[in-house]
Formats: structure tokens, sequence, C-alpha cells
């Protein structure tokens, strides 16, 4: 068996135990890149050297005793959007092409102070807007389960490389479903987890009242340590929660014995047969393990996306106001700093980017903000209080992830509706500020996988992982990565 | 019948700083428009008396100390800007004054 | 005011919070540092930072507040959205429909009431320079900006439109700086931009109900200012009225050298500030325990500590003394006052010298031992300094501290002995016979002229009054 292939717990345990260097992994880490990247396109910046000298610190911090930390010797990709000090970020966006932060974000701060080795910086929707990673200004990631695919997005690049085996653990940013969706659609673990919990520093804003960081992993139990490592409260962030780290490795053999699941109908009628019938195998599957499973009605999570469509786009509006040619980025000159402001973002932001930021600043304008922002965020009310009284009956909640599995490339492109629908399942949580994971679950009518979520109330992280392991035991191995391009099983 | 104007996505471009042809306007409005009409779905819905939800978290009060951190090198303050001039950052002249 | 009209003025004070850092960063707030050192990600709106709020900046808005007699609220930051490059995100973060502070009032010294409608917390921005053409901003060909000042905290005080006359005004901030002041939360100096004020200014028919279209006028760095602005502006207004025009609400520029205002290059785009929840701060609630600790850290208010001060110094009949007074209270220097005289010092000297020389050097005069300060006006008042003497040695005293005595003699202020001074009147009437004949005439207008060679023969060491009495001694 390879080191990758022993998974983050295992890599650690090995680092720290000398069986196997930072080094050695990491060599296995860039091997896969290399061989693979020219199919896939997980990458904006392999940052091997760098890499290399944190590895051969790590060995050396092993070799004078001292503690290397949970993710000892771990490769780790980041999503484009995370500020890395020294190393260019550019959230796909011709906008921040040639971008180089002067800091790094606290979960870069809190992997390194982990024993992580940071190998690089995964391609993503321009500046997290999309759902298929199709939207990058430098190309699409392909779906290692079959290329002509996309691998959903916004986090496509780091959901690709973890299916593919190049990475055991990679890091996304969720504001609509962008870390779960491309885990369903490639067969791997995605975590959005209790909004406040993981800190935003450095993550560069798409819509502040959404986004949250979260891990990609091939296994529950590598999830729960990639989030551990990375959850915990930081005082440079207002909305991060003030509360010790939990961790939740020792969690995942509790099982659901007693718990009181409920499967929401309302998404399971939105989706695909094969989609739809994952989420009802896995509401059984629970059942089976011991919970109480009901069927549960609620309608106003149906509002979600409409509501999500008016206030991400709104924060975004604001959020992208600084891209304006002035400080850093992209400038496209022009006769006084209005109509440079106006060239630049014309033609430094993608079309998707320019969609949204239309939207929202119609959205807020005079005239139109009670009746599109305001009664948005009136709508958002209505979904936390649904989920609140949902949270009286039930201890977790389980729905379909994605409406199908993963589409063709050019596929939605044409029109925008078609894409932001992929989000439905997943926005309610965001606007809730509630954590929730896709497991890989079934493969669909086209032999790809199709994930299940697991929904808990704020701070319910440790039902969510109890619940998703016990899914990942009933689940066919086939239907998670890793998987070389084409859909063949990695050993 | 468009739900929003030709006109009014002309003045949304020009609050929001986005220089676009004539094409690119034109195209924005059928898609605004129909991403409109996806959203009227709620706008409809009743919340007479729903306070508004800005954000998920009940959190209040979060300050920090008034102790002076570590700031930025001018070099490294500038290193991204695009021109820079006399330790200051350089830019086309401004038509009007700050409101 | 043009006969027939009344004015109605509202002002718009915003004033910088003497905190260490700045409203959402660890950057200093500081004034005359090198440009873009005092700068961050955060103060810099690099994409990824966020903001964190200044615990100090909340406690100095309350005590604002409190001291303005408002009402103090659980509030709400804002993003007021618009492009402007001195602007680092391109929105300000505000108080908008939510402010920490509403519905206050401030007493003027003549027992007048003006209205607070809220003093809310927001940040400043960055300051451009213009290049080429005036240097001013129209028809520069370039700006450079430093983003020192962005995000230093402000409080902007909003009065209701309860003002009258350019002189209330005038009283207005006067008051309103000595206010801020006292309550430690500010410096007040406004040459420095640490107080801006813009003055909305409206006419109406004399004993008419409705209010006129108010412009805003913009770039009063000055009390000065503010007087002339609003007098040429209510002027410019009534005679446009009165000639059947309307006035247009809009902002205006106080040209200060022509003495006139002037509309604002007119944008392309009318704003729409797109006002919505900052999703990257939490409310502001502040509680009972904040509210008393901001009120126990204000000091007294300017009426009473006025009141303390004309007790010591007497009514007076001369203006001069009352506006020394008030100096004084807008400055923070009553106390030094106070303590002078208590260890000794003559009150309206004491007064005199806080006002006029001091208040020059007025954050270091603050921290002037008074002892030191009594010391020094003990040697004006007998005579072994003359007044200028003692001006000199002050301003150093404020710089640099120690002993009057010892600085006096290092500046070489030793009074001169009584036969070196008739010795130097000799030399100067000998060398100016002419003048010295007049003088002996009763032509008192030689008479500066003559001290004025002995000082200047003294090189500054001799006292002006001995030598004036000197002189009037010899002519008998």
């Amino acid at each position: 068996m390879t080191l990758l292939g022993r998974g983050v717990a295992g890599i650690a345990a090995a680092v720290r135990s000398k069986e196997a260097s930072a080094r050695e992994v990491l060599a296995e880490s860039l091997a896969a890149i290399e061989q693979l990247e020219g199919e896939l396109h997980c990458f904006h910046t392999v940052m091997a050297e760098r890499a290399e000298a944190a590895a051969a610190a790590l060995d050396e911090k092993v070799a004078r005793g001292e503690d290397p930390g949970l993710l000892a010797g771990v490769p780790v990709a980041l999503k484009d959007n995370m500020c890395t000090k020294g190393t260019v970020t550019t959230c796909s966006s011709r906008i921040l092409e040639n971008w180089v932060p002067p800091y790094d974000a606290t979960v870069v701060t809190r992997l390194r102070a982990a024993g992580a080795v940071v190998v690089g910086k995964t391609n993503l929707d321009e500046f997290a807007m999309g759902s298929s990673t199709e939207n990058s200004a430098f190309g699409p990631t392909r779906n290692p389960w079959d290329t002509a695919r996309v691998p959903g997005g916004s986090s496509g690049g780091s959901a690709a490389a973890v299916a593919a085996g190049m990475v055991p653990l990679a890091y996304g940013s969720d504001t609509g479903g962008s870390i779960r969706q491309p885990a369903s659609l490639c067969g791997v673990v995605g975590v959005k987890p209790t909004y406040g919990l993981v800190s935003r520093y450095g993550l560069v804003a798409f819509a502040s009242s959404l986004d949250q960081i979260g891990p990609f992993t091939l296994s529950v139990a590598d999830s729960a340590l990639g989030l551990e490592a990375v959850a915990g409260h930081d005082p440079a962030d207002s909305t991060s929660i003030d509360r010790p780290a939990t961790s939740y490795a020792g969690l995942l053999e509790e099982g659901v014995e007693g718990l009181r699941v409920g499967l929401i109908e309302d998404f399971v009628s939105e989706v695909s047969p094969s989609c739809a019938e994952a989420a009802r195998a896995a509401a059984e599957a629970l059942g089976a393990a011991g919970a109480k499973v009901e069927e549960v009605s609620i309608p106003e999570v149906l509002h979600g996306l409409p509501a999500y469509y008016v206030i991400a786009p709104a924060e975004a509006s604001s959020n992208l106001a600084r891209y304006d040619g002035v400080r850093y980025g992209l400038r496209v000159g022009g006769p006084d700093v209005a109509a440079m402001n106006a060239r630049t973002r014309g033609a430094g932001f993608g079309k998707e980017v320019r969609r949204r930021v239309m939207v929202g600043t119609y959205a807020l304008s005079a005239g139109y903000y009670d009746a599109y922002y305001g009664q948005a965020q009136r709508v958002r009310t209505l979904v936390v209080e649904a989920f609140a009284r949902a949270y009286e009956r039930f201890d977790v909640l389980v729905a379909p992830m994605t409406p199908s599995e993963a589409f063709r490339l050019g596929e939605k492109t044409a029109n925008p509706l078609d894409m932001y629908v992929s989000d439905v399942c997943a926005v309610p949580s965001n606007l809730a500020g509630h954590p929730a994971v896709s497991v890989p679950f079934a493969l669909g009518a086209e032999g790809l996988p199709v994930g299940v979520q697991v929904l808990a109330p704020a701070l319910g992280e440790g039902l969510m992982y109890r619940a998703a392991a016990v899914l990942e035991q009933a689940a066919p191995p086939a239907a998670r990565g890793p998987v070389r391009p084409g859909g063949e099983r990695r050993a | 019948m468009e739900r929003i104007s030709l006109a009014e996505v002309r003045h949304v471009a020009q609050l929001a700083r986005l220089q676009l042809s004539d094409e690119e306007l034109a195209v924005l409005q059928g898609e605004l428009s129909s991403l409109l009409d996806h959203v009227e779905a709620i706008v409809a819905l009743p919340t007479e008396g729903v306070a508004p939800t800005a954000h998920p978290l009940p959190l209040s009060n979060v300050l920090r100390p008034d102790v002076p951190g570590p700031c930025l090198e001018q070099r490294d303050a500038l290193a991204a800007a695009p021109e820079a001039a006399e330790g200051r950052f350089l830019v086309p002249r401004i038509l009007g004054e700050a409101p | 005011m043009p006969e027939g009209f009344d004015l109605v003025v509202g002002l718009e004070v915003h004033c910088e919070l003497s905190t260490a850092t700045k409203l959402f960063c660890a950057c200093p707030n500081a004034f005359g540092s090198e440009p873009n050192t005092n700068v961050c990600p955060v103060c810099l709106g690099l994409p990824g930072s966020l903001p964190v709020l200044n615990e100090r900046a909340v406690e100095f808005a309350i005590r604002i507040g409190r001291a303005l007699n408002c009402e103090v609220r659980p509030a709400v930051f804002h993003r007021k959205n618009y492009f402007y490059p001195d602007m680092p995100k391109d929105y300000q973060i505000t108080q908008y429909d939510e402010p920490t502070n509403v519905d206050g009032f401030l007493e003027l010294r003549d027992g007048s009431r003006v209205g607070i409608v809220r003093a809310h917390i927001e940040e400043d921005t960055g300051k451009s320079t213009h290049l080429g053409g005036s240097g001013r901003i129209h028809g520069a060909d370039h700006s450079l900006i430093d983003y020192n000042r962005a995000g230093v905290p402000l409080v902007e005080i909003v009065s209701a439109p309860d003002i009258t006359s350019a002189a209330q005004a005038r009283e207005y901030v006067s008051e309103l700086r000595a206010v801020l002041v006292a309550t430690g939360a500010s410096d007040g100096r406004m040459e420095e931009g640490s107080l801006r004020v813009d003055a909305n200014v409206s006419v109406r028919p004399a004993g008419a109900a409705e209010l006129g279209t108010r412009c805003e006028i913009k770039n009063l760095n000055s009390l000065r200012s503010l007087v002339r602005a609003i007098e040429h502006e209510a002027a410019r207004q009534a005679a446009l009225v009165s000639a059947g025009g309307v006035v247009r609400q809009e902002t205006r520029h106080w040209d200060e050298e022509a003495g006139v205002t002037h509309p604002l290059r007119s944008k392309e785009e009318a704003y729409d500030y797109r006002y919505f929840p900052e999703p990257d701060l939490v409310p502001l609630v502040p509680d009972a325990e904040l509210i008393e600790r901001a009120e126990a850290a204000i000091g007294l208010m300017p009426a009473a500590r006025r009141e303390r001060l004309v007790a010591l110094v007497g009514e007076g009949d001369s203006p001069g003394l009352a506006d020394q007074v008030q100096t004084a209270i807008e400055l923070s220097l009553d106390q030094l006052v106070l303590d002078a005289v208590a260890a000794g010092a003559e009150p309206r000297l004491a007064l005199a010298r806080a006002a006029n020389e001091a208040a020059a050097k007025a954050e270091g005069a603050r921290a002037l031992s008074a002892t030191a300060f009594a010391e020094l006006l003990g040697l004006e008042s007998a005579g072994t300094l003359s007044a200028t003497q003692s001006k000199q040695v002050l301003a150093v005293l404020i710089d640099e501290g120690g002993a009057p005595a010892e600085i006096a003699r290092r500046l070489g202020f030793e009074a001169l002995e009584g036969g070196e001074v008739e010795s130097i009147i000799d030399e100067v009437v000998a060398a100016n016979t002419a003048e010295w004949e007049r003088y002996l005439a009763g032509d008192e207008k030689v008479a500066g002229f003559l001290l004025g060679q002995v000082m200047k023969a003294s090189k500054g060491r001799a006292n002006g009054k001995i030598v004036a009495a000197a002189l009037a001694k010899r002519r008998g």
C-alpha cells in the first residue's frame, strides 16, 4: 500500500512514529500530481519547493522528538481563494492573476502548525461562483471518474485532487454547496462546518454571511481530523465562535442507535431517481443501524435557493468592489479613475462574476432593497425557523446532495439558472449556518458517484459525523475514490 | 417583456463600475430578467412581522483591545500596486470629490 | 443675515477618536507618519481580511454620546457602498439606521440648545494628494494615495437644523470641541483634521414654517471659514430666492481664498449607497456596565469648568477675557490654570499665558507641571522676566520640561543689573540724539522706537517694563 493510501490518520501516525518521513509522503503526492495534473487540471500552483522545505523541517522536528502535530506530514491542497503569504492567490480570476498576498489565512497558519505540508493551490470557479469549476479564468478541472464531466464546484480542484488520490486532504469553501456538491460528484467526503467554526480570516470573501471553509477527504475519519485541525476560535474573525475546539475522532464509533433521523422529502422529489434512491437507501441504512427514521416535510427549504440567489450576489457585489485597479491586481488604464475602475472590472471579471455583481447591485439598489434583499433576509428567517422546528423532532436530517450525477462540461453553461439549480439541496444549510456533510453513498444510473447529505443543527458536527460514519460503512466501496482519470480504481 | 429594462441594466452596471459593451448589456438584461423571475417565488411570500436574518450567528459585542500590532512595511504595502510613486498608490485623475 | 430671510443650519462634525489603534485593526492611529506605513491587510482592504471592532473606540463613542445627552442604543454596522480610490474596500463601514447614540442635545454658553440627532461610529478614509495642474483635485493629472488614515475611528455628530446664525454655528462648534476634548475621546485639532465640519445651510422667508432647500458646504477647516462660508452661502441663497430663482440641493465646496462656495463638479452617476448590514461584524449592544464605565471616564463638562474658571479670574469687561476663558476650556487647559493659581500664580496672567501661548501647544501644555508653570509666572510677575522672555521660556518648558529659572538662564534671560540698563540707555541716547530730543519734548511716538533700540542693544536681555520706566524717569 502506498503511503498516501493510508489516509490522513495513517500518514500522520507513520510520520510521527518515524516509519515514514514527511519527505517520502510528499514525494508520492508530487508524483501523483505530476502524473495526473495534465489530464485533470486540479492545480493553479504546485508549491513543490516550499513543500519540500516544509516536509524536511517537519522531519527534523520529529527527529528532535518534538510533537509534529495532528496532521504530521500530511500533504494538503488549498482552494486558491485562501491567502498564502508569498504564493500567488488568484481566485481563478484575471483580476488577481498575479496577486501575491503578504499574509497567510488563519487556516493556513493552523495547518502548518498542525504539521500539514501545503503542496498547492487548487482550481475553482472564479471567486467561488459556480457549480462546475468551468467559470475558472484558467480552464476547467475535470472529474477523475469521467474526464468529459465536471467535478462540480466551486471547489472542483480540491474535490478532484482528493478523488484522484493526489492529496489525502484538501480544503474548499462552501457558500452555497461549493464543498458538498463537488464532493458528491467526485465520490469524496466533503464537510461544510457550522458557520463560525472555522476562521474566515484570509479566505477571499464571496458572501461573508454564508462562506465557510471545510475539508475534502476520502474517509469520514480523515474528515474529522481535517476539520479538527482548522476549527476553533480566531480573534481575527469577528464571526468566529468563541469556544474550545473539539475532537470528533472519538465519536465516530458511537453509531446512531436511538438517534432520531428525518429524511427531507421536499428535496427527494427535486432530484434524479438515482439521487433520490440514494437518499432513501441512506435513511434505511441509518434505520438498520438503530436510528428512528421518519420522513419529514420542510417546505421552507425550497425557498432557500431563490433567497440564496439574492443574498449571496448582494454580499458579493460589495465584497468584490475592492477589485478596482488601485491597490493590487489587474489595472486597465483610463483617462480618469472611474473609467479605469470600470475598464479594469469589465475586463478582469468573467461572465458569471459580472452577472452576480449585477444581480447583487440591483438587489441592494434604491427602490429594490426591500423587495429583494430585505425580503430574502426575511425568507432566510423562515428557513432558519423551519430548521429549528425540525430539530425539535430530529437529531439529524438526511437529504439528497445533488439533483444529478456529474454532468458534462458545457452541458449547463448556456443557461445560468440550470447551473444554479445544482445547489438546491445545499443552500439551506448555508442560510441557517448549520453543518452538513456529503458522504459518497452509491453509484448512479450513469455509473458515477452519488453523495448523500447529513444535516445537523449548529455545532452538531459530532452527530453529523456519527451518522456519516454509519453511512460510510453501509456504502459500496466502489462509490468512492480514489480513482484514476477515467474511473479506474487506484491501488 | 423583460422584467428589467436596458436602461436599468446600464444604470446598475454604472453603479457596479463595470464597463460592458451594448451586446453584453443586452445579454445581461435577459439573464437578469430570468433570474428575477426565479426569485419572484419568494418576493410574493407573506413575511409580515418576520424579522430579517442578516447573520446566522446570535453573536454580539465582539471587541478587540486597543493595542497596536505590527504593520506592513511600505514596500510590502505597495508591492502589488499597479502604479506607485513617493510611497503612495498612483491613480489617474479623480473627477468629482468624495461624497 | 440678509433682511427678510431666516437662516437654518445643521452641522455634521466628524471627530477622529484618540485611540492608540484604528477602528478595525491594530495599526497605529497616528498623524504624520511616512505614507503607507500604518497599514495592514485589513485597512488596505486586501482580499480575505476582516474587521474586528476596537473596544476603546466604542467606549470613546459612548463617552461622546453621553456627554451630548444622547441615548445609547444597540447598533448594527452597515456598509455604505461607493467607489472612491481613498476608500480601500470601496465601501465604508459605518452605522446607518441603528446608530449607537441618538437624541441628545448640546447647551451653548448663552443657554440655547442645539439638538443632536445622532452620533455614530464609522471609519475614516485615506488621503489623496493631487499631482500636476493646480495641485487641487480639478485639473490634476494624477493622484497619490496614502492609506495611513484609512480605518481611523470617527464619530460623526449630526446636529438638528436648530442653528440660526453663523455666530451660533461657531459657538456650537467651539462648545462641541470643548465637550469632545473634555471626554478625552478627541484632541479637537481642527488644523490637523481631527475635527472636520460640514454645514447644511438653507434660507427661508422670515417667519415661514417650511424649510428651504439646503446645500451642504464642505471644506470648512477652521471656525473662521465656518462663519465666512455660512454667511456667504446664506447671502447667495437669499439673493437667488429674492431674484425669483430656486436653490438646487447640492454639495458645495468652500473656497477659502476666494471667499465663495461653488458647486462640486457633478458626477456622472447619482450616488446610491446600497447600505446593508456589514456581515463581517456582529451587533454592538452596549451593556449597562460599559455605559457606566464610559460615563465615569467623562471629565467635568465645559459649562461647569467655565463657572469654575470665571470664579477664579472674575467676569471682566473685555470680550478678550471671555475668549481666553473659552479657549482654555475648549483645549482643556483650565485645570492647568487652576493648579497654577493654587500654586501662587496670578490668575489673569495664568489664564492669558494658557489661552494664548500654551494653546499653540495644547497637547504638551495639558501635561505641563502646574508648579513649574506657576514658578514661571512668578518670575514674570516679579519683573525678573519680561513678557517676551516668559513666553519663550514657556515654549521650552512645554517641549522639554525642566525648571523655568534654569531655562531662563540657558536662554540668557538673566535680568540686567540696573547699571547695565542705564549704560545701554546712555549709548542709545548718544546714537539717536534727534529722537531723544523729540521724546523729551513729549513726542510719545518715538518712545516705542527708543525702547526697541535699547532692547536690541541688550540683545533681548533687558526687561521692557524696566527700560520703559527708566526712560520715563530720565525725561522726569
